[in-house]
């Protein structure tokens, strides 16, 4: 059957996302703006379990807290399938706990997370201040995949490639979107994943036992594990590395966004590009790695980059260590916890 | 290796990390026999707690994870979803327990999850050098209650009792004690064979002892075990 357009929510396209990547078990806990994945999912289970085998159906557990959510996810992945959960704000700060056991167990643990603004209740809906915890969250070193979508359609494709890297690279991938985006409703074209990643289960079920320990005796054998995976973090992050270039070519300032705020530059950057000075646009896909060698290539070439986003340039601190030294003028625009529109962006620029 | 050792013992970890005199090594030796008289050592996966109870990481020849302090009992709820043939233990101490996972057993209990809680509860957070826990009696001096703990701390708290009330009907919950190793082995294999034969919740606390803590030598520390034996009832409670 030939895919077709569908119209639906950001939500909605990550449930289905999840469902397209193989995953099997869900844990969540009811928090705005990412309950209706939590609900979608469980629709889609019950729509499942009468027809499917026990092997393939899709599973569920609402969870007392979001601590819980994030180790039932490692639960599921030691034995052997594909698990997720979404969260935002609070309770992505809960769930750093299994991230921080994910990232040193090198488990692929896949969580998606709607970022909403401030601590608690704050804003329900939007804001881009959960790139540091996503990254760097948690007492390791920030050896996970953080992405960033910018439409319901990438939502969709980042969700599937989340499990697709997590499970391939054996570290946890985050999938971040903010409230907009996941109630935002659009017609989109979903592009079906040709091949799944294989599983296993990682508590082996062999003869001789599986031992697997986050306890060490000394800092040298825990250090030789943190090489271990800091060498396998850098051998793989140019291959896990994305991002998108928008009218670069001919640009002399650059601007750097990431999701919806990327979104809003690039409608910017074609009214922008109508005056004599050109603009190009740079979207970190994933936010860990930065993709920075197609960064490099066009920063090399300008002399001025605007870094605009949501959070007090949280994305800033990513580009400028990989862009240190590079003679280039940066300047920062930051709203946390606002969003931008296009003519907001393109009125910040003019007045600088 | 001698052969008075449970067979699901990992010879290689042997002789093992626990203090001298520590409890821990008994109740671990019971669990033993209780996994080699089911002969269930290949089908298990084990969850280990943070604390004293990470020394048994590679105690059993079983499949076995570690984790963080107080998440082993929702690492083996979600591990009994993606492999419900298998047999999910959740091995911990007082603290992981009632302290900082309780919330994640009662809910267990109360979903009736099928997996097997075992506490060892020696009324103190050993691995950090004794600190009060919640199930530190009245008037016991720890590192954090020097003066003995006071009653604004509340008294020794009884956790399966609690679970009791929380528990599904079909739920499994007991109380046992190193000073009798017969009854704690037999209490071990009647939680397991609710998880395999009920595909419920199970539920053990174990009273042990902790002598370098406690301060006190053999004969002491079972005499304190046996007050522990009559603030904290032994047998089956659900």
């Amino acid at each position: 059957m030939p895919d077709k357009k569908i119209f639906i929510t950001g939500n909605e396209a990550a449930v289905l996302g999840a469902i397209d990547a193989g995953a099997q078990v869900m844990f969540g806990y009811p928090i705005t703006p990412a309950t209706e994945i939590l609900q979608g999912w469980v629709a889609k289970a019950e729509l499942s379990s009468a027809k499917a085998e026990v092997n393939t159906k899709l599973q569920y557990l609402q969870t007392e807290d979001e601590i819980a959510a994030g180790f039932g996810v490692l639960g599921v992945v030691l034995g052997g399938k594909k698990a997720f959960t979404a969260s935002a704000g609070p309770g992505h700060i809960l769930l750093q706990d299994s991230l921080a056991m994910a990232e040193n167990l090198r488990l692929p643990f896949v969580g998606i997370m709607m970022q909403r603004g401030g601590p608690s209740t704050g804003t329900v809906n939007f804001s881009q201040q959960e790139v540091n915890l996503a990254a760097f969250g948690g007492n390791g070193d920030g050896l996970r995949i953080v992405y960033s979508a910018s439409s319901v359609s990438e939502l969709y494709e980042l969700v599937i490639q989340a499990f697709n890297d997590a499970w391939q690279y054996r570290f946890p991938a985050i999938v971040l979107g903010d409230g907009y985006l996941g109630k935002t409703r659009s017609t989109v074209l979903l592009k079906k994943p040709n091949q799944l990643i294989s599983i296993y289960p990682i508590l082996e079920e062999k003869t001789d036992a599986t031992h697997l320990r986050n306890c060490y005796s000394s800092e040298e054998s825990f250090g030789t594990v943190l090489k271990k995976n800091i060498a396998d973090w850098n051998k793989n992050k140019s291959a896990i590395a994305k991002s998108e270039t928008f009218q670069t070519e001919e640009a002399e300032i650059l601007i750097v966004a990431h999701g919806l705020v990327a979104s809003a530059a690039k409608e910017a950057i074609v009214k922008l590009n109508l005056e004599k000075i050109k603009f190009g646009l740079f979207r970190p896909i994933t936010l860990n790695p930065l993709d920075s060698t197609p960064l490099k290539e066009v920063a090399t070439k300008i002399k001025k980059i605007f870094i605009i986003e949501s959070s007090l340039n949280q994305l800033s601190r990513i580009v400028k260590y990989e862009l240190a030294g590079l003679p280039v003028e940066f300047i920062e625009i930051a709203k946390p916890a606002e969003g931008f529109t296009p003519e907001e962006i393109r009125k910040a620029i003019n007045d600088q | 290796m001698d052969n008075f050792s449970p067979q699901s013992w990992n010879k290689n970890s042997k002789p093992h990390l626990f203090c001298p005199g520590c409890g821990h090594a008994i109740a671990l030796k019971q669990l033993g026999y209780a996994l080699d008289e089911l002969g269930i050592q290949q089908n298990t996966a084990l969850g280990i707690d943070i604390g004293c109870s990470l020394l048994a990481w590679d105690f059993f020849n079983v499949d076995t994870v570690q984790t963080h302090h107080g998440r082993t009992t929702p690492i083996m709820v979600g591990y009994k979803i993606a492999k419900p043939q298998r047999i999910a233990l959740a091995y911990m101490g007082d603290g992981g327990a009632y302290a900082i996972g309780l919330q994640s057993i009662i809910h267990a209990a109360f979903r009736n999850n099928p997996v097997t809680v075992i506490v060892i509860n020696n009324e103190n957070y050993g691995m950090t050098g004794g600190q009060l826990s919640p199930t530190t009696e009245t008037g016991v001096k720890t590192t954090t209650s020097p003066s003995g703990k006071d009653t604004k701390f509340g008294p020794g708290f009884k956790g399966p009792e609690l679970l009791r009330q929380a528990a599904n009907e079909k739920a499994f919950i007991a109380r046992a004690s190193v000073s009798n190793p017969v009854q704690l082995k037999n209490l071990l294999i009647k939680a397991i064979k609710n998880q395999t034969e009920n595909n419920s919740f199970s539920f053990v606390e174990v009273l042990s002892i902790c002598p370098i803590n406690w301060k006190t030598d053999a004969d002491q520390s079972f005499q304190r075990l046996k007050e522990m034996e009559k603030y904290y009832p032994i047998g089956e409670i659900k």
